[in-house]
């Protein structure tokens, strides 16, 4: 499913960046990088817009011939990028709605953690798991 | 596959590792995660756990469901017993023996399947310990524990192995459990001994290699220990102390344990509680605990915020990551806040730690907030800490209440209230009003739940108080209060309403019910279609009555409507048949102080307007609501001298002033005729004209009116639908006796009575401004004749 996911924090920086093992991890953090400018895009266009959970969805940044790249939003702009293999039989925007919803959750979780320090790299292990669950799904 | 048979001790072996492995509980487990893990410590090599993952099936569907999994474990005994991997061997390999994953030795391996099918003793065979849960690691260990001498030597072996295996190890029913150390009192083992935990072994055999008598060791350890391992957290003595510390009294429980354990007959009751050894808090732990919480928060049921707790548990020394990973655990409901119990198994973890445990993946089920009072209960334990567990915390009622079972219910609860909140916004979306009424309805009869949500209105309309009374006494089931009940059905109740409706207005008023029925107040009409009812017997019980108290004059409001319907529909068909009638008949008129004028000239038309005018003082005296024609003759008072240039201007302004009123609206159909009488006055005979509007006296505006409108009717013949419509329109209005004193139905019915009248009006508009036109020629045309003929007469 997803190839990459990775957490980038407000002045966007990577908090948690993850490939799947297969790839070049470098070429995904590169895709990341890029998908950044999208994400910045997209926010300014909807200005002072309400935050609801549909606008911290920002849907497909961008498609390239391999994969799609899936944006997503906290209200402290905290932003999530996943990288999903095209040649998955395309993913439902549903899918990856919950997919980002569980890595809000997650996330949420981590910060609840008085041992984690917003801006530090994030290496809770629950987390970890969540994304491994959510990146290998085939076996 | 074909089919997969299993012995009960497989079964049950493969059903507790699946759980094992099945850490979301979704019933397939994905091929990751400790399914690898598992495969990997089955000590197969990876082209044999590729091939036997690819036969089971699990390469196809991407996961492993409990039947792949299961002919993986499977697989995994076969390919461990030396035989081929064929897909037949399933089932004909005889007396395979249970599948191990250990990176074991030869001994533990025999021991552990020995042990697990069969019943014997188990000295050397903590194998036994591996049972359901996977003894991974720990089955070495708790051979260990089990036998002092072996724990030693075997400790060693198995020491470098356990820290690999150790985090792996957990109970079938629990994600993860530790097992310290199985529960075999040193002495004789009438039961199965259990797994010991696997990196506890590493420290104690580091630490028992001195000595011999683990017992001894025990004993003698068992009060110090504790203490000095709570005095080391908080000083923050030296690890190795801490070490030295650490088996004693792990020991020191694990002997507490097994004493108890030792007393239980079922297998897998030990089993199980075994499992949960190593994470058991002993009372005098609880105790220290909860002295601890009380330092950081008096009260016992408050919460310890995370910044107190993270200092707390700094002062321990261990890093942060893994701090972190405590807090992780401990907070069950991942508020931010640690309760007693997720105080006391964050600093059992925090122990366990410090002593060399590692840090399981996921929070063992006797540190759960709510089993940490169910000690000595593994097997109710077991069931609720994975229900809790999985019950997702942050559904969990914000009480943090301590107990497993208030979860369980609370949580079936919310699921309840959260469908019946569903429900309730859902119905109450649905049906745009009455929300009273839903909540009546949901919970009390679910059986009728809206069907088909019908739109009601909130401000009751006769058509919608008659349903919502047809549908109290007609339903037998229903709330006598929910006008809810309107369904599609009863849409055919509602043309039946009208039609019941029209029936009892036809009593009085012919033609006029559809208008009638927006007029009249709802309680009114509900009362005629009560009254109706029982006479035509369309609904058998009136047992609901409707909450609008019946008035005593149903047809109150429309008395005087009903009246002059009445009265106009004779009038009407008077006019009708005096207008048609008109030329023959001439009907006397009772101010014919103007009337001669325009009589003189249109004999025809004044036998119309005789006729008219006969009618209309008729309808004078009958309809006191035509008082209204005070603001007429006002009306036209101020009009009638008016150029006609100006007709236009007061067509249009009369149109929207009148609007609202009824007589405004007669007024402006009067206002009409008398500007178009005018005009086609003015057309042939102008002096006609002029003298006819001056000499419109106040006093007499009205039949001016009326006789202007007759006049104008018989003019042309075509305005004879005119008239009938103007007739009709005149009749229509008055049915409104009172529209300003009328509530806001009649309101709404007078305005769309006159926007009726509106458009008639405006029909009539046109075709008598072509009219006029018609007329302006002819008099250009008389114009230019006289002014031929009159160079003569100049002449």
């Amino acid at each position: 499913m997803a190839v990459c996911v990775a957490v980038i924090a407000k002045e966007n920086y990577p908090l948690y960046i993850r490939s799947a093992p297969t790839e070049n991890e470098l070429k995904f953090h590169y895709m990341v990088h890029t998908s950044l400018d999208v994400v910045d895009e997209k926010i300014s266009a909807m200005g002072k817009a309400l935050v609801d959970q549909r606008e911290l969805y920002l849907g497909l940044l961008y498609p390239t011939e391999d994969y799609k790249v899936y944006g997503y939003v906290t209200n402290s702009k905290v932003k999530f990028v996943m990288v999903v293999d095209s040649s998955n039989t395309a993913l439902r925007d549903n899918e990856i709605r919950s997919m980002f919803r569980k890595l809000h959750n997650s996330y949420t979780d981590v910060m609840c953690n008085p041992f984690y320090n917003p801006g530090d790299r994030i290496q809770s292990r629950a987390f970890d798991s969540m994304v491994t669950s959510m990146m290998i799904q085939v076996c | 596959m074909e089919g997969l048979t299993l012995s009960d001790a497989e079964q049950k072996y493969y059903s507790d590792l699946f759980s094992y492995c099945d850490i979301e509980s979704t019933k397939k487990v994905a091929a990751n995660g400790r399914v690898l893990e598992l495969f990997r410590a089955a000590q197969l090599p990876n082209d044999v756990v590729l091939q036997i993952m690819e036969l089971c099936g699990a390469t196809r569907l991407g996961y492993f469901g409990r039947s792949q999994f299961y002919i993986a474990l499977k697989l995994v005994a076969v390919a461990q017993s030396g035989f081929p991997l064929r897909v037949e061997s399933i089932n004909t390999v005889k007396d395979l023996p249970l599948p191990r994953f250990v990176a074991s030795k030869n001994e533990q391996e025999s021991r552990h399947a020995a042990s697990y099918s069969s019943d014997s003793e188990n000295q050397g065979s903590y194998s036994g310990v591996i049972p359901p849960p996977p003894g991974r690691g720990q089955v070495k260990k708790g051979s260990v524990s089990h036998d002092p001498v072996q724990p030693r030597t075997s400790a060693d072996q198995q020491e470098p192995a356990s820290p690999v295996v150790s985090p792996q190890q957990s109970p079938p029913t629990s994600p993860h459990t530790w097992r310290k150390h199985n529960r075999h009192p040193s002495g004789g083992n009438s039961e199965r001994p259990l797994t010991g935990p696997g990196p506890f072994w590493s420290p104690f055999g580091e630490a028992q290699s001195g000595s011999s008598a683990g017992d001894a060791v025990w004993s003698g350890h068992s009060p110090p220990p504790p203490q000095e391992n709570w005095v080391s957290f908080a000083d923050t003595p030296p690890t190795s102390t801490l070490l030295t510390m650490h088996p004693a009294s792990v020991q020191d429980q694990t002997t507490v344990r097994t004493v108890a354990s030792a007393t239980t007959a079922n297998e897998i009751r030990r089993q199980s509680s075994s499992y949960d050894d190593p994470w058991k808090i002993t009372d005098e732990q609880r105790q220290y605990y909860v002295n601890q919480f009380k330092t950081i928060q008096p009260d016992l049921n408050g919460f310890i915020p995370g910044s107190a707790a993270k200092e707390f548990f700094t002062k321990s020394k261990l890093p942060i990551l893994e701090l972190s990973h405590i807090w992780e655990l401990s907070d069950f409901d991942k508020d931010g806040a640690l309760t007693l119990d997720e105080f006391c198994a964050a600093f059992h973890l925090v122990v366990a730690r410090k002593n060399g445990y590692d840090l399981p993946e996921k929070l063992p089920e006797s540190l759960m907030p709510k089993l940490i009072d169910l000690e000595d209960s593994a097997d109710v334990g077991d069931q609720p800490g994975e229900v809790g567990y999985s019950g997702s915390p942050a559904e969990a009622p914000p009480s943090k209440s301590p107990s497993m079972p208030s979860l369980n219910q609370t949580w079936p609860e919310l699921n309840q209230s959260s469908e019946q909140w569903e429900t309730f916004s859902e119905r109450s979306s649905s049906s745009q009003t009455l929300t009273q009424f839903d909540s009546n309805i949901a919970p009390a009869d679910p059986d009728t739940a809206i069907v088909h949500p019908v739109p009601i209105r909130m401000t009751p309309s006769k058509i919608h108080m008659q349903e919502m009374e047809l549908k109290r006494t007609g339903s037998d089931h229903t709330n006598p209060t929910s006008p809810l009940l309107v369904k599609t059905s009863d849409l055919s109740e509602e043309s039946k309403i009208n039609s019941s409706v029209k029936f009892a207005s036809g009593n009085t008023v012919d033609g006029y019910s559809s208008s009638d029925s927006f007029t009249s107040d709802p309680e009114q009409l509900g009362n005629n279609v009560t009254h109706q009812r029982s006479h035509s017997g369309t609904s058998p019980d009136n047992t609901a009555p409707p909450p609008p108290p019946p008035r005593p004059q149903p047809s109150h409001s429309r008395s005087s409507s009903l009246d002059m319907n009445r009265t106009f529909a004779v009038t009407t068909g008077q006019q009708q048949a005096g207008v048609v009638a008109h030329p023959p008949a001439v009907p006397p008129r009772p101010q014919p102080s103007q009337a001669p004028g325009p009589v003189v000239h249109r004999p025809v038309d004044a036998d119309g307007l005789i006729t008219h005018t006969s009618t209309s003082p008729q309808q004078i005296p009958e309809q006191p609501n035509f008082a209204d024609f005070s603001q007429f003759e006002v009306f036209a008072a101020s009009n009638v001298n008016e150029e006609q240039e100006d007709e236009a201007e007061k067509h249009a302004e009369v149109l929207p002033v009148e609007k609202a009123s009824d007589p405004a609206s007669s007024l402006r159909v009067a206002k009409t005729d008398s500007k178009i009488e005018e005009k086609t006055a003015a057309s042939a005979p102008a002096n006609v004209s002029k003298g006819t509007t001056p000499l419109a006296p106040p006093p007499k505006p009205v039949r001016r009116r009326l006789k202007s409108e007759d006049e104008l009717r018989p003019e042309v013949d075509e305005h004879t639908q005119k008239t009938g419509v103007l007739a009709a329109v005149l009749a229509s209005q008055p049915s409104i006796p009172r529209s300003v004193g009328k509530d806001k139905k009649a309101i709404q019915a007078s305005i769309r009575r006159n926007k009726e009248t509106n458009t008639v009006l405006a029909r009539l508009n046109s075709e008598l401004q072509q009219q006029l036109k018609d007329v302006l020629e002819e008099r250009i045309s008389l114009e230019v004749q006289l002014e031929q003929l009159r160079p003569f007469s100049h002449l």
